[in-house]
């Protein structure tokens, strides 16, 4: 394990995962916020052209000319998407598809244009597509770094905008602040996050990386700063989770790993978060449903006590089951376990009779008066 | 007869735009339906988990192509969607988020397999997701003496089950999309359709892989009714419209491909985008071309009828012969000499002004206009005493 540590590609890889997983966790909260998850994966097939585009103007295998390229065909991407949502009768999924398949079409014309010409160094292009985590380099990570300080920083530095934006747009546009600039900035960081994440896991599973940690984090909580931490975290987790395994030599590929990993913390979120996980869910509404139940019985024991004029009438639990239609004998257990109601025999019939305590009496006029729980 | 057909079969040209255009026509025969729908995006999400599909039926039966391929991907397409609507229905996560979650993890479960158990056959990532439509031609089928090759078959069969599916049930297709509560209303399952459409979406996905790839599938299923939809308002037109685009884009491709020496699937999916923006850009109706020439004729209409109500307000003024004149527009409407040229050629045109030397006079037809602006209530009234 430490000798796989002290491992320089095995390094180098653990920090870009890591890099990944804090970026694409920070932005991809605000995407996913704003209902646009699928915005990252248009972005992400959209920016092999550039890749393209960048190799060839660059010469050569340099970083970053095929991030600048990356950039600017995925801007390009979000506009086009934009322009056609806006101005056909098209909608946005529609827009998406179409931006993404013919800018990764172009992106495989281009990437075979490159291979036929013959460059040496055409190799490197195709480990955009699916990611290769084992080919970076040092010098990658500084750019990839650089570029995950940048993105970090403008979260920081415009984070009341960026949050007002996201939550509620038509408010921050009341307060004169430059909407469509914020979104076109936080587009561009979706973009950027893209770009951090290619070599690690290609432009094909990009997508979920956008995604998946910020709805993991967001089945933690409720607040936006800790949603954004925890997002991090998660992807920073998985990222070193794809980083290891993949080290340990069994021709796993890194950027599955992650995704499986992240998608591993997606699922026990969404059934163990406290509040709005699905398990707590359901173990609230059984409990409610268990409540209510002993409070339909229990005013029904004080209501026919009442029509009885008699404080202590023994109701039969047979009639009590009729009344509600099932089985009420655990209602009944929970209320004597409460002190609310006694059992008790009325001669001569042998089955079980049930007569309110004064503590259930008053329990139920409670409940039953104006304003109390049950109607 | 038989010599030209076994000449068509032998021509790898050939056989490689025909199964473009196969892949494009039952691509787009569904695809229009998902566009309608607003579920585009699911065929991205089904072409890439198919991947975990074809691994999976190849562990289990080892055939990596044909009919029990099909069957097995059109189940992994549906496993797909049933799981993106079991994540939405939590109404923890939102539709598009739930896209996004599933088809990932499938992919990265199908890839690693592959890393795992699959490494030296011929399934392999790059291949699912890219395809290889330049040598469909290698592996053929005997039929009837002819050697077709198996992408062909399988494309053409495809197609045709995709043809008879929207034929049938065309009807019914038809109203699920546009107003799926009547057609449950209707005692139609919408539901069970729909999921029919994705199934045979998965298979047509895994019958084009190897030649096109799941990424560049996509382009097929979305983009030529995406074009198709900007040309036409009947839905019967549209499908035409997306086939004839695909075929066009199969032939364009092909040729542009091999003139460059480029991936040829790519070119085919770039060509389907060239056809989206010529339509976008000269659609009759809804293309650029046509709007911004409407909206120029909506602004010389308004000026006109601006003028028609400066010259009737003025009409009867004292200082009627100072209003109603040429230089007045300048002044009075702050028009600038072009404009107030070309209105007034567009009024006298239309017959709503006539000229009396400088003075301008309204018509009856203008004095209307006018009124039209100015009394919008007294329309109606004209019309029943007319």
């Amino acid at each position: 394990m430490f000798s796989l540590l002290a491992d320089y590609t095995i390094q180098n890889v653990m920090i870009g995962a890591a890099l990944l997983g804090i970026v694409s966790g920070v932005l991809g909260s605000f995407a996913v916020l704003r209902k646009q998850s699928l915005l990252g994966d248009t972005l992400s097939h959209a920016a092999l052209p550039g890749i393209c585009i960048g190799f060839l103007v660059a010469g050569t295998r340099s970083l970053p000319a095929i991030l600048i390229g990356a950039l600017l065909t995925g801007a390009l991407a979000a506009l086009i998407v934009l322009a056609l949502t806006r101005s056909t009768r098209l909608k946005t999924d529609a827009s998406l598809g179409i931006a993404l398949s013919i800018f990764f079409a172009l992106g495989i014309v281009l990437l075979t244009f490159i291979q036929n010409a013959g460059s040496a160094a055409q190799g490197g292009l195709e480990s955009f597509l699916f990611g290769q985590a084992a080919a970076i380099l040092r010098s990658d990570l500084y750019v990839m770094g650089a570029i995950a300080l940048l993105a970090l920083a403008l979260v920081l530095l415009f984070w009341k905008e960026f949050k007002l934006v996201t939550f509620d747009p038509a408010y921050a546009r009341t307060l004169g602040l430059p909407v469509l600039a914020l979104e076109a900035a936080l587009t561009t960081m979706i973009a950027l996050a893209v770009v951090v994440g290619l070599q690690m896991v290609g432009v094909v599973l990009m997508a979920a990386m956008i995604i998946a940690p910020a709805v993991a984090a967001r089945q933690w909580t409720d607040r936006l700063g800790v949603m954004v931490g925890l997002a991090a975290l998660f992807g920073m987790a998985s990222g070193l989770f794809g980083a290891l395994v993949s080290a340990t030599g069994r021709g796993l590929a890194t950027g599955p790993l992650i995704v499986l990993a992240i998608s591993a913390i997606v699922a026990l979120s969404l059934l163990f978060a406290p509040g709005r996980g699905l398990i707590f869910a359901a173990i609230r509404q059984r409990e409610n449903s268990r409540q209510l139940r002993s409070r339909r019985v229990l005013s029904t024991l004080y209501r026919l006590a009442a029509e009885h004029s008699d404080p202590a009438y023994p109701a039969e639990q047979r009639m009590l089951d009729a009344y509600h239609g099932a089985g009420t004998a655990s209602a009944l257990k929970r209320l004597e376990d409460r002190g609310l109601v006694t059992g008790t025999r009325h001669h001569p019939e042998p089955t079980p009779h049930w007569v309110l305590t004064p503590k259930g009496i008053a329990e139920a006029e409670a409940e039953l008066a104006p304003g109390g729980n049950v109607q | 007869m038989n010599a030209m057909l076994s000449a068509f079969f032998d021509s790898p040209d050939a056989m490689v735009m025909l199964t473009g255009a196969l892949v494009g026509i039952a691509a787009s025969l569904l695809g229009t339906f998902l566009v309608l729908r607003g579920a585009s995006m699911l065929s991205d999400a089904i072409s890439h988990s198919i991947v975990f599909g074809i691994i999976v039926v190849w562990m289990l039966t080892g055939q990596a192509s044909g009919p029990v391929q099909i069957i097995g991907a059109a189940l992994t397409g549906l496993l797909t969607v049933f799981l993106t609507e079991l994540l939405t229905a939590t109404r923890r996560v939102k539709a598009d988020a739930a896209i996004g979650l599933v088809f990932p993890a499938l992919f990265s479960i199908g890839v690693l397999l592959i890393n795992l158990f699959a490494r030296d056959v011929h399934i392999d990532e790059h291949t699912v997701l890219l395809g290889e439509i330049g040598f469909v031609w290698l592996d053929t089928y005997e039929i009837g003496g002819y050697l077709v090759p198996q992408a062909v078959v399988w494309m053409g069969v495809m197609a045709l089950v995709n043809l008879a599916f929207v034929a049938v049930l065309f009807k019914e297709l038809k109203l699920a999309t546009f107003d799926a509560a009547l057609a449950r209303a209707l005692g139609f399952a919408p539901a069970l359709l729909s999921y029919g459409l994705l199934a045979l979406l998965s298979g047509t996905a895994v019958a084009a892989f190897d030649s096109v790839g799941a990424i560049l599938f996509i382009a097929f299923v979305i983009v030529p009714p995406s074009a198709a939809y900007l040309l036409t308002d009947r839905l019967s037109m549209m499908l035409v419209i997306g086939v004839a685009v695909s075929i066009v884009s199969a032939i364009a491709g092909y040729w542009l491909a091999v003139w460059f020496n480029v991936s040829i699937g790519g070119m085919m999916a770039v060509m389907t985008g060239v056809c989206f923006t010529l339509a976008l850009a000269f659609g009759p109706r809804y293309g650029m071309l046509a709007q911004w020439a409407r909206q120029r004729a909506r602004l010389g209409e308004n000026a006109a009828r601006t003028l028609a109500v400066h010259l009737f307000n003025h009409e009867d003024d004292p200082q009627a012969s100072e209003e109603n004149v040429t230089a007045a527009l300048r002044e009075h409407l702050h028009w600038s000499p072009a404009k107030s040229r070309d209105v007034l050629a567009r009024s006298l045109a239309e017959g709503l002004v006539t000229r009396a030397g400088e003075r301008l006079i309204l018509t009856d037809k203008g004095r209307q206009a006018a009124r039209d602006v100015l009394e919008p209530w007294a329309r109606g009234d004209r019309a029943i005493k007319a």
